[in-house]
């Protein structure tokens, strides 16, 4: 019956008459748009600056253009060393990071699935999370003061490090290179370790106990079902957090490094966005800073989709 | 029947082993912060501080308490984060609300413009060149240029599209149109998702530190953490003025600026671990 009443046509068409119909869903839309536009879109436009010696007086548009010579200047030119130096300490803090900080989450996530007193996990996943909410200022901040060594004062990592043996007195930890990338990692595993369980214990729990109980009754023992039940079930998760791991091996969150290095230690410390950020912003010579933006940008996408592709390919699991 | 087998025995005993101090390492930091804000100069300048307090002063807050210069950078933060929070909420529910809605003509497009922004951006140069240009340099232009992010809509378009549809159908019976839709169907029925977004904004405001640096040109208009920082990079010279005759140190000094700037994310915590067991913050990644 239904089917037989004819609809009276929409006096008008398309995507006008959509808007006109619909306007209040589009305004809603507007802010966001707006916003993307502005704050978004609008700097990648900006990123031809790269080709350009930006001139603030003539803007993005029209200041001189002059090629792929930001580039030169960085790969082979006259920063080509402070360039390199970055590049090379953002793969190697990144691989480290990916060697001790990607797996304590993971473990974090089992010990807590194993931990059947309800008060205890509720604790110790309250309390591990703790560290992700607080600033990165507040975290750099008790970390600097706990390794500080001074004339006045002694921080009480550095006096348990001086009292093991491993740090000679009167060292600033902050002033010596070597200790640069094994302290931001270990900030790192204090900050984030935690709140990066909430991923892989939600995959934990959602592995079927039957499964556990059929590992049971074949006696196996608890490192078998580690191995066989609860690493398959939580593998999609993994994967995804490991394409978005390789992602962002390029992008170090520059926050947290421009806030514990020093001049020191920019030889194992500065990274491709602190780099950016003191011969972009600092010394505004903004052609080569935003050459390194866009350098930055395309390998992160390109890692990402690479990531990805690889990843549906041998596993149908994918971000997109 | 035994429960447990052995290995499991033993491996739950290392789990709750293991769990517990790491839980502690997590917490020893601030715990330890606390205690030296409220310690005495002599204690702990000879190094006998190792968990609790010694010699218990609050000169340290009183310091800091009559401090001008804190107040005001405390008064900044919670503009930014009371208006930056409604700022980011607003547009996220219109956006996320519209983003979601079946009548909307490429809608496949709008959320792909949305996604791709998590995965390519411009870089830092190129924004600070465009904060400049549109004159991103006081407290307006923090509070509108920055805070939004594409993965908390994405999470409140996910929940606002697992809204029943008949429950739409029978409000548009009613006449209702799309404003009504969205603040008396949509915003009631998410409350919680719509709670734990909020927090999550309201915290990024709160914390947030490098772009108020960079960009706002009055000092009297910078937030708590600029505060916090510029005091721990005046960490040598604050141990020099403060003379010999001063009961607390130069860190229980700082420690007293951390502890009051963490107070209202540690009030708020409880309430965003409500929502970690639901798993809010996986249900985006896909876009």
């Amino acid at each position: 019956m239904g089917s037989e009443i004819k609809m009276r046509e929409p006096r008008c068409k398309g995507l006008i008459g959509a808007l006109l119909k619909d306007w209040r869903l589009y305004l809603l839309l507007l802010p966001l748009v707006l916003w993307f536009a502005v704050w978004a879109y609008k700097p990648m436009g900006g990123l031809l600056i790269a080709f350009k010696r930006f001139d603030s007086s003539l803007g993005v548009w029209s200041s001189e253009f002059r090629g792929i010579q930001n580039f030169i200047n960085l790969v082979s030119g006259v920063n080509k060393e402070q360039f390199w130096q970055a590049f090379r300490n953002t793969f190697i803090i990144n691989a480290y990071g990916l060697a001790f900080g990607f797996p304590v989450p993971i473990i974090l996530a089992i010990l807590f699935s194993e931990i059947g007193n309800s008060f205890v996990r509720k604790f110790t996943q309250t309390a591990t999370y703790l560290p992700h909410f607080l600033s990165e200022v507040t975290i750099t901040s008790i970390a600097i003061m706990l390794v500080y060594s001074g004339v006045h004062s002694t921080g009480i990592l550095a006096s348990l490090f001086q009292e093991l043996g491993l740090l000679e007195p009167g060292v600033s930890m902050l002033a010596k290179p070597n200790y640069f990338r094994p302290l931001y990692i270990a900030v790192g595993i204090w900050k984030e370790s935690g709140y990066n369980s909430i991923v892989y214990f939600a995959a934990i729990m959602g592995i079927s106990p039957t499964l556990y109980e059929a590992m049971k009754v074949d006696g196996a023992n608890k490192l078998q079902e580690l191995r066989y039940v609860t690493f398959p079930g939580m593998a999609p998760t993994l994967i995804i957090m490991i394409i978005m791991r390789v992602g962002h091996m390029l992008s170090i969150g520059y926050e947290r490094v421009l806030l514990m290095y020093n001049s020191n230690v920019y030889v194992t410390a500065d990274v491709l966005s602190t780099f950016e950020q003191r011969i972009g912003i600092l010394s505004a010579n903004y052609g080569v800073g935003a050459s390194v933006s866009l350098f930055n940008s395309l390998i992160a996408f390109a890692l990402v989709i690479g990531a990805n592709t690889i990843s549906r390919s041998i596993s149908d699991t994918s971000l997109w | 029947m035994e429960l447990l087998n052995r290995s499991e025995k033993i491996f739950k005993v290392c789990a709750y082993v293991l769990a517990i101090a790491f839980a502690a390492a997590a917490l020893y930091p601030i715990i330890y912060a606390f205690s030296v804000s409220i310690s005495g100069r002599v204690a702990y300048e000879s190094g006998i501080i190792r968990l609790l307090p010694k010699d218990v002063t609050f000169q340290a807050y009183n310091m800091v308490l009559h401090s001008k210069g804190f107040w005001i950078a405390y008064a900044n933060t919670l503009f930014y984060t009371v208006l930056g929070t409604a700022w980011s909420m607003f547009v996220s529910l219109t956006g996320a609300y519209a983003l979601q809605n079946a009548k909307l003509k490429f809608r496949r497009q709008w959320n792909f413009l949305l996604v791709f922004t998590m995965w390519f951006s411009a870089g830092m140069i190129p924004q600070f060149l465009n904060y400049k240009s549109m004159h991103v340099d006081n407290r307006w232009g923090i509070v509108i240029a920055f805070g939004i992010q594409a993965y908390n809509i994405i999470l409140l378009r996910n929940y606002f599209s697992g809204i029943p549809k008949e429950i739409e159908e029978a409000a548009i019976i009613d006449g209702a149109n799309d404003f009504q839709m969205l603040t008396q169907i949509y915003i009631p029925m998410s409350k919680a998702s719509i709670a734990t977004v909020t927090l999550f904004y309201a915290i990024t405001r709160w914390n947030g530190y490098y772009w108020s640096r960079m960009l706002l040109s009055d000092p009297y208009q910078q937030p708590l953490q600029v505060y916090l920082r510029q005091q721990i990079e005046n960490y040598q010279k604050l141990y020099d003025e403060s003379a010999v005759a001063l009961p607390y140190s130069a860190d229980s000094l700082a420690y007293a600026i951390i502890i009051c700037s963490i107070i209202p994310v540690l009030i708020i915590y409880p309430y965003i671990q409500k929502y970690f067991a639901k798993g809010v913050n996986m249900g985006g990644v896909k876009g």
